[in-house]
């Protein structure tokens, strides 16, 4: 136990961090491993390049995005940004009382959505516009897909989706045509429950 | 309910009529019917090995059923024995056993119909129930009439024959992604449940035996205790099927309980084995080595027969790549293979269950790839149709099984104590696992599952037939066995299983939805998956996403390539998924139009040269074989939930009985009808006006889009081109399949059925009726006798069929609209079409407010259009209506035209150009990306939208 409070002695505002996302001591400590792993040069901060560093993330069809929205409005990630981001992905607690007053989780059906939602829109104008998609799906499909198949799947997929028909889908559009679906069971990874 | 007495009295009546002549050596009924596993009969052996096929009976001798061989042809031996010519002879003897088979079978069906005459009754009543209460009563009417039950549940047919086919279907439909996805909990709860039920029951039953409470009369110790609990812990496969495919609890349950249900089937067998051994060494004589024998025998019996699932799994796979030759014996394959897998497992004595169930799971993606749409549907519904009735002939049998007098060694307290101990261990060991998985689950099973899957663990027709299999010389319990197990298979299944669905009910379980996924879901949910790999890679997790990704990677680069057919391999999952979509509205589409449309040949002349797809003659068929990016109008179709699926398929049935049928009457007077204006005048008059107005709609809605979507390349050079047409070549062309674009329309699904018919008001109301209709048609280029250029392009047409099919569409179905046409629907109609034409009107009122621009335009450019003076309609709601009824309905008219394809006018120049032209424009989401024979490659271009 020693060891794990001086680990978390070490985190500044660790506290605040663990309130806001929710995560356990342990959850911290091993994230805070991890990020040290990453961070080779041991600046405190994390760079894109750590990140290209992950072999299996180089072979991710959509890897450059993620890393993408790790560095969206900044240049590096430190520790808590690190955490916060990958609290996204914490399954939604049911226990855990709700006090009204407490701003929306970080892991929230909405946010996770929204960081979805983010690795489409890339453009940061609030919606997810043909050209976008059709870059997503060409980075997912691969080369085996021809363009023209691309574009009637794209084209399809925003007409599904598109309400206000404005041929791009917009969060809202966005979170209407996953409405059925659970994302807190598909957007949420089993962190050392 | 009458005529299945009549059958039944039939044979009853034989039965006992045999009964009076009892000869020695005869046939036996077949079909489990069979009493007696001690057959003599050549035919009866054929159907029953020595060995019973399921592993566990290789060390139990067949049960020595007393039953009396029963026996027939008393009534046919003296005909044979007569000498001479007999007109009519009583062959009985010969058809017997294929004509039980067959009774079974159809009394089996029948019951099932007759359950669900009433919808109230069936939506409480499980059918499982019903089956059982039936084959209660047809026992009984047996037992009365024959003295003795010469039918019962065989379990060497249940495990070759009955069984299989559930399993096979169970398997190879198994939602692979949910079984491993929860695989974990589903491992647990088969091995660890199961093993935990059968020694605390057997244990627990031993200690009431102690205790006294379980009479004297039952004559087993531990080790029959032991055994007895083994066989009757299992949660059974059919009756978990059968009960909670009604029930409809949301997937991760089903899949747990399911899973369970197949898994369990090594734990259950290598215990039935193992004590059966014990019990024949007698206890004393087993040592401990015997026990780790056991754990070894349990590893074998589970790994290899996944094992034997998954070889051949991949040899189905394999096999299905070299198909494409042999389209007609795919099918085939799947079900052999499959079904090879479980004799094979049978044969080593491994869990044959297991064996299938991998097998069916293992193959199921690359044989759907591989295999054609055809295949595909006619294994989806062999498959069901097969275990669908074997599961009734299960349930039924059970009941009739019941209904013997040599099987009722009753003991109440044995009875009783096994019902609680089953129903209580279930409880706890549900309850003890999954506060154990719980700590591992990203989703929780909370209370309400565990008490739904406490209370799904039923029991069924395989612990039954393993309890027949008993030996009544080592267990010497057995009719006591045999008649609790019974007892409490009934309680399980119909107690436990008319009783889950209220429960289900009360405790708001989360229910399933039945619901196809979207394109926009598929696409979702895997950048999410592929989300969830990146952050465990990179937040360091060597998770559940990470190696389902590595094993992605690897069926990729390796599986894929090996058991996927080149054309397949070469598309992707999602082009997979978003075509099947597509393909699965193309086909409800075109389903609606049911008979009609299949039959329909595309043999048009002009095709006759087209070597490219010599064979392809349907054109539905044609696409489902190519699966070309056929793309109909999606939202519409989309947006029609599955319930009114039905609603619409009556609208169609309205449609059709009205419409086509009248037509194809007057096509067999095709080439009188094709050059006079005959009597139907009026008719055609009618049609031609709803053709324009649907062409003048859809033409409004390109334009409306077009003005939108600035996007669009063709949208200039196509207007101008529009007025500078001759009449000859009247139409526009743009008109390709855009009737499906109105896209108002899906948002009023419930009135898109509804409207349809309302069309058919227009085409008769006086507001409709064009005040000249006449001076238009005597400007029709067919109707002057020019007919050179085919006129009425159908819309849909195109849509359906590639591009490079385009041509000969139009041509037969400008000489069909030329032609004959169905005469307007019966006057009674019409109230009611007025009426939902009120109904329908107001929700499209957007659409219609939107495209006012197009509407100018369009009757702008047609006015110029001698050919198009019909145009000038007041263009009211009707009219938008009227564009929703054009996509569905013609849709058929260009199939069903091509019955009987005329001989179309040679197409000039002109119209080719006319027709290049054309291409381009391809706005709707309805078109053909990839035409097969890549002739014009600006037809490919898609849709703009």
């Amino acid at each position: 136990m020693g060891s794990t409070n001086s680990t978390l002695l070490k985190i500044p505002n660790v506290e605040v961090l663990m309130r806001e996302t929710g995560f356990s001591p342990a959850h911290i400590i091993r994230l805070h491993d991890r990020f040290k792993a990453l961070d080779k040069e041991g600046r405190g901060y994390l760079c894109p390049q750590d990140f290209g560093a992950i072999k299996e993330l180089a072979m991710n069809p959509i890897g450059d995005r993620i890393i993408g929205a790790f560095f969206s409005p900044r240049e590096t990630v430190d520790f808590h940004t690190f955490v916060k981001i990958l609290a996204h992905f914490r399954p939604v607690d049911k226990d855990r009382p709700k006090e009204p007053n407490s701003p929306e989780p970080i892991n929230s059906r909405s946010n996770k959505l929204k960081f979805a939602f983010q690795l489409y829109d890339q453009d940061k104008d609030g919606k997810i516009s043909r050209d976008e998609l059709l870059k997503v799906l060409r980075a997912m499909l691969g080369m085996q897909v021809t363009e023209e198949q691309l574009e009637s799947i794209a084209d399809r997929t925003i007409q599904e989706a598109d309400l206000d028909r404005d041929d791009a889908i917009s969060f809202e559009e966005f979170r209407k045509s996953l409405e059925k679906v659970n994302i807190d069971h598909k957007m949420s990874i089993r962190f050392l429950r | 309910m009458r005529g299945l007495s009549l059958l039944l009295f039939i044979t009853v009546a034989s039965d006992a009529a045999t009964d009076l002549y009892v000869t020695g050596a005869s046939l036996q009924p077949e079909l489990g019917v069979s009493a007696a596993p001690a057959v003599t009969s050549p035919v009866g052996s054929r159907y029953v090995p020595e060995e019973y096929g399921h592993p566990g009976i290789a060390l139990a001798r067949s049960a020595e059923e007393p039953a009396a061989p029963s026996t027939e042809d008393g009534e046919s031996s003296h005909h044979h024995g007569g000498g001479g010519y007999k007109i009519v002879q009583w062959e009985w003897s010969y058809v017997q056993t294929p004509y039980i088979i067959a009774s079974w079978l159809l009394v089996a069906s029948v019951a099932k119909i007759l359950f669900h005459f009433s919808q109230r009754f069936t939506t409480a009543v499980p059918e499982s129930c019903m089956l059982i209460l039936l084959g209660l009563v047809l026992g009984a009417v047996v037992l009365i009439a024959s003295k003795k039950q010469p039918y019962q549940l065989d379990p060497g047919l249940f495990f070759l024959f009955l069984l299989p086919t559930i399993v096979g279907d169970a398997g190879y439909f198994m939602p692979a992604r949910l079984f491993f996805d929860n695989l974990g909990a589903i491992l647990m709860y088969a091995v660890v449940g199961t093993l935990w039920n059968a020694f605390c029951t057997g244990f627990c039953l031993y200690g009431v035996k102690m205790a006294g409470a379980i009479d004297e009369k039952v004559n087993a110790g531990l080790m029959d205790f032991l055994l007895f609990g083994a066989l009757i812990s299992a949660v059974d496969p059919v009756a978990v099927i059968a009960v909670f495919e009604e029930v409809h609890v949301n997937e991760t349950l089903f899949i747990i309980v399911f899973g369970e249900s197949l898994v369990n089937d090594a734990v259950t067998v290598v215990l039935y084995k193992v004590y059966i051994s014990f019990v024949e060494v007698g206890p004393g004589n087993v040592h401990t080595a015997d026990y780790f024998k056991g754990i070894a025998s349990f590893l074998i019996v589970s790994i290899g027969g996944t094992l034997v699932g998954l070889f051949f799994a991949v040899i189905l796979a394999f096999v299905t790549r070299f198909t494409k030759k042999v389209r007609i014996i795919e099918p085939l394959f799947v079900f052999l293979l499959v079904y090879l897998a479980y004799l094979t497992a049978e044969l080593f004595s491994l869990s044959a269950i297991l064996s299938m169930t991998f097998c069916g799971i293992g193959c199921n993606k690359y044989v759907e790839a591989n295999i054609s749409q055809k295949s595909r549907t006619t294994v989806k519904y062999t498959m069901k149709t097969l275990a669908s009735i074997a599961e009734t002939i299960i349930f039924i049998f059970l009941g009739i099984s019941a209904v013997d007098k040599s099987k009722w060694a009753w003991d109440t307290g044995l009875v009783v104590s096994t019902l609680i101990f089953i129903l209580v261990f279930r409880a706890i060991g549900v309850v003890g696992q999954t506060w154990f998985l719980n700590w591992f689950r990203l989703v929780p099973l909370d209370k309400i599952d565990q008490v739904v899957m406490s209370y799904g663990g039923l029991r069924g027709a395989v612990a039954f037939a393993l309890v027949v299999l008993l030996d009544k010389e080592q267990v010497k319990a057995k009719d006591y066995f045999v008649a609790t197990t019974i007892i409490v298979v009934f309680f399980t299944v119909m107690f436990q299983g008319l009783t889950i669905k209220p429960l289900v009910k009360w405790l708001k379980v989360p229910r399933s939805t039945n619901r196809k996924p979207t394109i926009n879901e598929e696409i979702h949910e895997r950048a999410f998956d592929h989300i969830l790999t990146a952050v465990e890679d990179i937040a360091g997790l060597n998770g559940y996403h990470h190696w389902r990704d590595k094993w992605e990677q690897f069926d990729k680069n390796y599986l894929s390539k090996l058991l996927l057919r080149k054309s397949v391999y070469h598309k992707s999952e999602l082009w997979e998924a978003y075509q099947k979509i597509n393909i699965r509205d193309a086909i409800s589409v075109i389903d609606q139009g049911g008979n009609v449309l299949t039959s329909a040949r595309l043999s048009l002349p002009s095709m006759a040269s087209r070597t490219s797809f010599p064979e392809v003659t349907n054109v539905t068929n044609y696409l489902r074989e190519n699966g070309s990016g056929v793309c109909l109008d999606l939202q519409v179709i989309d947006t029609v939930p599955g319930a009114k699926i039905e609603e619409e398929l009556e609208t169609h049935h309205v449609l059709a009985g009205n419409l086509y049928k009248p037509r194809r009457r007057y096509q067999s007077h095709y080439s009188r009808h094709f050059m006079t204006v005959g009597e139907k005048e009026r008719q055609d008059r009618e049609v031609f006006q709803r053709n324009m107005r649907n062409r003048l709609e859809s033409f409004k809605s390109t334009r409306y889009k077009r003005h939108k979507k600035d996007r669009n390349p063709v949208v200039v050079p196509v207007a101008p081109e529009e007025d500078k047409h001759d009449p000859s070549e009247p139409d526009k062309d743009d008109d390709v399949g855009i009737t499906f674009v109105a896209r108002k329309a899906p948002e009023t699904p419930k009135e898109r059925p509804k409207s349809v018919p309302a069309a058919l008001d227009v085409c008769q109301s006086p507001v409709a009726a064009p005040p000249s209709p006449t001076c238009g048609e005597k400007n029709l280029p067919w109707k002057s006798g020019v007919g050179s250029l085919p006129p009425c392009v159908s819309v849909e047409a195109t849509k359906i069929i590639p591009i490079d099919l385009q041509q000969a569409w139009n041509q037969s179905i400008s000489s069909l609209e030329s032609l004959a046409s169905p005469p307007a629907p019966p006057e009674p109609q019409h109230p009611r079409v007025s009426a939902l034409s009120r109904l329908g009107g107001p929700l499209r009122t957007p659409a219609k407010g939107k495209s006012s621009g197009g509407v100018n335009a369009g009757s702008g450019s047609n006015t110029s259009s001698p050919s198009s003076g019909q145009f000038k309609f007041p263009t009211g709601k009707e009219e938008e209506e009227e564009s929703t009824l054009s996509q569905q309905q013609q849709e058929m008219q260009p199939l069903m035209s091509s019955l009987r394809p005329p001989p179309p006018p040679p197409p000039p120049p002109a119209a080719q150009s006319a027709t290049k032209r054309r291409n381009p424009c391809v706005y709707l989401r309805s078109l053909v990306t990839v035409p097969p024979s890549g002739a014009e490659p600006q037809s490919r271009k898609p849709t703009q939208l």
